[in-house]
């Protein structure tokens, strides 16, 4: 459900800074962005440009020191610590550039993970599980350990962890970059297809221009500041 | 129920390090099982003590004699409901490490004294009829395969008998159980009259009194007047209660409590350090997993669960199997085969073990989990 402007996400005047030591080092100057339900927005930028500290305020899994981040018409930025992970597990699935798949846990475990969280029998959440591995093609490796997997296996099975609970959201940071072009292109087309098909507003990060090129919008962040166009 | 499966997956993720871990925990309390067990022997009778009977003995120490003409004047004494005399007989059985306690004894007298020695009334009567006749107890008859009808030879360290003669043999008439668990059932009992007349020397000399009192509440009051008709005689008494003297007895060689404690302290704060030690690196070396379930939605509180739930998990494991092989390594009986004649895992010590495992887990745990439950999502993916 988005905004009555249609957008699912809101960042109005947002800045971060971290310190180090007594330095303060700002990384997001009074950001705005609006993403629009349905997009996948590919966000770009040299390194230390802020994608990823903007992906996480997003995601909640950060908090911005000023302004405001509204997510599906919740203002997460306020949330409590308690009500912003339980907002988390309902909105937001996750994808990571090293797919930090837990590798004690078999393939269908992992993707399990999140819906330990829900009021879901054990039965249910078998077929929640299946029903996301099927989707990124890995039914026949369910109960593989991440070790035994391929690196674009694993980041499917991130994809399947990020998709079981049917999130508002899905983040990606950096999906391709520990991938082969193969594989970062399977994962790539996944996400494609994601969007497309299953109507999921998806926001990556990503520094390649090549699998920006998958996206549908892509927006550039130097300095703090986001642009339509790289910065020379 | 859902997280366990969690839970037991992280405890096998260093295999070796889980298993060094259980082994010392599991160590440390068989060592506590032992330990309670030799305390338990060590103060033997204390708890079982009957709180309706006192010990007389003489002023000076236990090795000093009484007369045995003092049983009929406690008897006169106001609250004294009977007296009855025991004397250390300290012989051998083939070695002197199979060490049991012999003693002479009047055989009805005492046997209404203790009734918690169980002798059946055919066998009581077989020992009244036989001079030479002692009954044991089982614990002792097990030890050394006797049984009724064997002649049982004894070597004297004190009392020698016929003119320097060591050697007393006896016909064992009666194998007496215990009522309770901590009954002692290692004595063997034979007759006073047999004993008195044939010895050499003493004659007419005991080694202690044991009292029954009509009031247990007037015990101490009855133990002053017994010293109190004894005082400035040749032979002074020390009365004192059951317990009492059990315990003086237990603690020639020191407090044996707090010794115990302090041993059982020691090792307890090693196996927190380690088991603690554990919990730390396991959480250390897996910083970017917790930030993981914390980033897809699991709450500060849950992953403190969750830490804490592996601490405790890996403590009950090792803590609650060390108690079991404990036990039964305990039942199989006194190690030192004979020194220490009631050694039994008291269920109390069993209970207070449960609580040390659970006190265990979370002392180890509780310190990485609220480490687990404070991580910064985005600084502990950052730094993956």
């Amino acid at each position: 459900m988005s905004g009555a402007d249609g957008n699912l996400v809101h960042v109005d005047g947002v800045s971060k800074f971290f310190r180090r030591g007594s330095e303060e080092i700002h990384v997001l100057e009074g950001l705005d962005l609006q993403v629009p339900e349905g997009d996948f927005l590919a966000l770009m930028g040299p390194s230390g440009s802020g994608k990823s500290t903007l992906l996480n305020l997003i995601g909640g899994l950060d908090r911005p020191n000023k302004g405001e981040v509204t997510v599906n018409g919740e203002r997460i930025d306020r949330l409590s610590e308690r009500k912003l992970a339980a907002w988390r597990a309902r909105h937001v699935g996750l994808v990571f550039q090293f797919y930090n798949l837990l590798p004690v846990l078999s393939a269908a475990r992992n993707v399990e993970l999140p819906l330990l969280l829900t009021h879901l029998s054990k039965a249910e959440r078998r077929k929640h599980v299946e029903s996301a591995l099927g989707v990124v093609g890995l039914s026949h490796r369910m109960r593989h350990l991440p070790g035994e997997l391929s690196g674009g296996e694993q980041q499917r099975v991130g994809i399947a962890r990020g998709i079981v609970t049917d999130p508002t959201l899905i983040l990606c940071d950096e999906p391709t970059g520990d991938l082969d072009r193969k594989s970062g292109d399977e994962v790539l087309d996944l996400l494609q297809a994601l969007n497309r098909q299953h109507k999921k507003t998806i926001i990556m990060v990503t520094h390649d221009p090549h699998a920006a090129a998958w996206a549908s919008r892509r927006l550039y962040l130097d300095k703090g500041q986001l642009s339509t166009e790289p910065v020379v | 129920m859902k997280f366990g499966g969690l839970v037991w997956a992280n405890l096998r993720r260093r295999k070796i390090r889980t298993l060094l871990t259980l082994l010392s925990i599991l160590v440390a309390f068989v060592l506590f099982g032992y330990l309670s067990a030799i305390r338990q022997a060590l103060a033997q009778g204390v708890d079982v003590a009957g709180a309706d009977r006192l010990v007389v003995r003489h002023k000076v120490s236990i090795i000093q004699f009484l007369p045995e003409n003092y049983e009929s004047q406690i008897e006169q004494i106001p609250g004294v409901a009977e007296a009855v005399h025991a004397t250390w007989f300290g012989g051998i059985y083939q070695k002197p490490s199979n060490f049991f306690p012999q003693l002479p004894v009047k055989p009805e007298e005492y046997l209404r004294m203790y009734p918690e020695f169980l002798l059946s009334a055919e066998e009581k009567a077989r020992w009244l009829e036989t001079r030479t006749g002692a009954v044991v107890g089982r614990a002792t008859a097990e030890r050394f395969g006797w049984k009724v009808g064997d002649r049982v030879p004894i070597q004297a360290t004190i009392w020698t008998h016929g003119g320097g003669k060591k050697t007393w043999e006896f016909d064992i008439v009666g194998i007496y159980a215990g009522a309770e668990q901590g009954t002692d059932t290692t004595a063997f009992l034979f007759r006073w009259d047999f004993f008195d007349e044939a010895r050499d020397w003493g004659r007419g000399e005991v080694g202690w009194y044991v009292v029954r009192v009509a009031d247990p509440d007037q015990a101490v009051a009855v133990a002053r007047r017994i010293d109190e008709e004894f005082a400035n005689s040749p032979a002074e008494t020390k009365a004192e209660t059951e317990g009492a003297f059990v315990q003086a007895f237990a603690e020639q060689v020191g407090n044996i409590g707090a010794i115990m404690i302090a041993i059982l302290a020691a090792v307890f704060f090693t196996i927190l350090l380690v088991a603690g030690n554990t919990m730390a690196y396991s959480v250390r070396e897996r910083t970017g997993e917790l930030a993981v379930l914390k980033a897809v939605g699991f709450t500060d509180g849950q992953v403190l669960g969750l830490v804490l739930a592996e601490a405790l998990a890996l403590a009950s494991l090792g803590g609650l199997l060390g108690l079991g092989l404990g036990w039964f390594l305990i039942s199989l009986g006194d190690p030192t085969h004979g020194a220490l004649p009631i050694f039994y895992f008291p269920s109390r010590d069993i209970v207070i073990g449960a609580v040390l495992v659970i006190a265990l887990g979370v002392a180890a745990g509780i310190l990485p989990a609220l480490q687990a439950s404070r991580l910064r999502i985005a600084d502990a993916l950052r730094r993956l």
